[in-house]
């Protein structure tokens, strides 16, 4: 998988690489908008990492030729700006989605692993790790072929965690994800230790080959048995 | 005091004064000018008489003033030497008035025939109390009629002049500098008015340049912090993940990026309050307050069951507004966030729908908030909590957007925060 990272802030783009190679995957990058359209011109991507605001020239531009070249729908717009006008500028040029800075490492691997799914979707949306077949569009989990039931919530917690397998999920990133970034209570973050708890419960019924280990009490990995 | 009231008083004191002076040099000179002519006459009656005697000596027998207005009396010539002409003023019993009235008295003297005899020639005298009390009455009349029409002409005049000035006047008043965008505008002709709007529109201009670099300040002062907090975090998080990490480090780092979570979302309502006002969320929709208030409760239920929380819904009615949809959802999950976060445990929550308002209430602990503190940004009851003590001043903001009314009380135990949707509330 090649991705490439279009962002002229040099320490985040250099975060970003070193997360994204720990995914394993083939990581190129662009510092500003001429390196960019030169890139995007001569090689094919799976996903696309942009920053809409380049010193030299707009993302949006960038954007628009991904657009004429068919290319724009595995775009993920990384902004500063929270506004809705970019949003959905980028949206209409056929942007696939749009992360508002700060994000969670974590939420980036999420959003790219449904960019490249997307992209590679062959009639079924699933993710299968050991005995697990995890069906997204289907909102069902199986294991050993047995189904196994899964509330609302420890659906959305054990899909976070199967796109982001053993990365480290802080709990922060956990409740953004699953309870909206309405959630800024930190303190109130130990309920999310009950729900893991109930989870990890279902998972080890089940004979599961995943478990959610609790990272230095600040997050949580999934790791395969 | 109004102008037109302080501008009359000083002229009415003007002319008081001017009126009062005038008048009495007025009624001395009348008076002197009265005097003249009557002594005029006097003297011409003298010099008749003293002529008619010469033909008449009858005349020389008058020594009363009975029907005549003279009387002459014989006198040495000694004396009449001593008399000189002069003219008096002296009081006589008048019969028609039966009382002493003034009269005007020439004494004087001459010779005839070799004899001297003494004349007295009188002629009734303005009375005096009268014309002073005539003169006093005229001038208060005259007094009273400037008064009345400077009164008049102030009102329709002076208003009309005055007009631009309280057209100006209640255009400041008015003036809201984020919602006016039109600099003041009147027609005048007149100088001082023209002077006036420039000034005030001068003063606008600086203010609303001040009011909105001040609101671009902080929506790109927070803009610019996202890069750097997103840098912080990525980075912590990729060095939690460091093979070889002492436990005491990564409780540190741990520590740290709580901290910088915190900030992030500090940085985040800093950024929804500068968006607020300046206007950034143009949206009008029809929202369902009870369907968005029902999800929200929904996915906060597992915080409330953790905290066995009990929420109550009474659905009294529907409350249909037209909002922008995302300030909407921020208005209600603030109120359901902080009624959660704020309860006590096992404690409850009521959320009521009303005819053309919202309320939640959670269980308190047998303490009030501090009314006046509660909507105050960065104002935090608790030292202990970790919220940014914005999230009330964000509910505030919205509901000042929208003209909105929110107010807290504390009944039996419970906090309760009402939001009057009756401005933005759809009849369909």
């Amino acid at each position: 998988m090649k991705i490439l990272i279009i962002e002229d802030e040099k320490e985040l783009r250099e975060t970003l690489v070193a997360s994204l190679q720990k995914e394993q995957y083939v990581v190129e990058i662009a510092a500003n908008y001429g390196d960019a359209i030169e890139k995007i011109g001569l090689y094919e991507y799976d996903c696309i990492l942009l920053d809409i605001t380049l010193p030299d020239g707009s993302g949006l531009n960038i954007l628009s030729k991904l657009k004429v070249m068919d290319k724009s729908e595995n775009v993920i717009i990384i902004s500063a700006k929270n506004s809705l006008d970019d949003k959905l500028k980028g949206l209409d040029l056929g942007a696939d989605d749009y992360l508002t800075k700060p994000f969670h490492i974590a939420e980036l691997n999420a959003r790219i692993k449904a960019v490249l799914r997307r992209k590679n979707l062959d009639g079924k949306n699933t993710i299968e790790i050991g005995n697990l077949i995890f069906d997204i569009d289907e909102r069902t989990l199986f294991v050993n072929q047995q189904s196994v039931h899964l509330n609302r919530k420890e659906f959305d917690v054990l899909n976070y965690f199967l796109v982001n397998k053993n990365r480290l999920i802080t709990k922060t990133a956990l409740a953004e994800y699953v309870w909206g970034d309405q959630i800024d209570q930190a303190d109130d973050f130990d309920f999310i230790y009950y729900q893991i708890k109930n989870l990890r419960k279902k998972l080890q019924e089940s004979t599961a080959d995943i478990s959610i280990e609790s990272v230095y009490g600040v997050g949580y990995k999934l790791v395969e048995k | 005091m109004k102008l037109l009231n302080r501008s009359l008083i000083y002229l009415s004191c003007a002319f008081f004064f001017i009126i009062g002076i005038w008048s009495v040099i007025f009624y001395y000179n009348l008076k002197d000018e009265i005097r003249d002519s009557i002594d005029d006459g006097l003297e011409n009656n003298k010099l008749l008489l003293i002529h008619q005697s010469k033909i008449d000596s009858t005349l020389l027998k008058q020594s009363e003033f009975g029907g005549n207005n003279f009387e002459i009396h014989p006198v040495s010539k000694e004396k009449a030497v001593l008399i000189k002409e002069v003219y008096k003023d002296t009081l006589m019993y008048r019969l028609n008035e039966d009382d002493l009235e003034p009269v005007r008295i020439l004494h004087s003297a001459f010779q005839h025939n070799k004899n001297f005899y003494r004349i007295k020639v009188i002629s009734s005298l303005v009375e005096e109390d009268d014309l002073v009390e005539d003169s006093f009455w005229s001038v208060v009349t005259l007094f009273l009629i400037l008064v009345g029409s400077i009164i008049i002409v102030n009102n329709v005049i002076l208003r009309r002049v005055w007009t631009p000035f309280y057209v100006i006047l209640d255009r400041l008043k008015t003036y809201r500098l984020d919602q006016d965008d039109n600099p003041i505008d009147i027609t005048t002709k007149t100088t001082e008015f023209l002077e006036l709007q420039k000034a005030s529109n001068a003063l606008i201009k600086h203010s609303k340049e001040a009011y909105s670099s001040q609101k671009q300040f902080t929506e790109n002062a927070s803009h610019e912090l996202q890069t750097p907090l997103a840098i912080i975090i990525n980075k912590l998080e990729l060095l939690l993940e460091s093979e070889n990490l002492k436990e005491e480090d990564a409780q540190t780092i741990a520590n740290v990026i709580k901290m910088v979570e915190r900030l992030t979302q500090l940085n985040k309502s800093l950024l929804l309050l500068a968006k607020i006002e300046n206007k950034q969320f143009p949206n009008q929709e029809l929202v369902s307050i009870n369907k968005l208030a029902k999800e929200i409760i929904d996915n906060f239920e597992d915080f409330a069951d953790f905290k066995n929380i009990q929420i109550l819904v009474e659905e009294d009615s529907n409350l249909n507004v037209t909002i922008d949809p995302s300030l909407a959802l921020i208005l209600i999950s603030n109120l359901v966030k902080n009624a959660i976060f704020h309860n006590t445990n096992g404690g409850r929550i009521t959320v009521k729908f009303e005819k053309d308002g919202f309320e939640i209430c959670n269980s308190a602990n047998n303490v009030p908030l501090v009314e006046e503190n509660i909507f105050v940004r960065f104002h935090k009851n608790t030292s202990k909590s970790q919220g940014t003590g914005l999230g009330l001043a964000v509910c505030k903001a919205i509901c000042d957007f929208y003209g909105l009314g929110i107010s807290y009380k504390f009944k039996e135990n419970n906090h309760c925060f009402t939001v009057d949707f009756k401005k933005i509330i759809s009849l369909e």
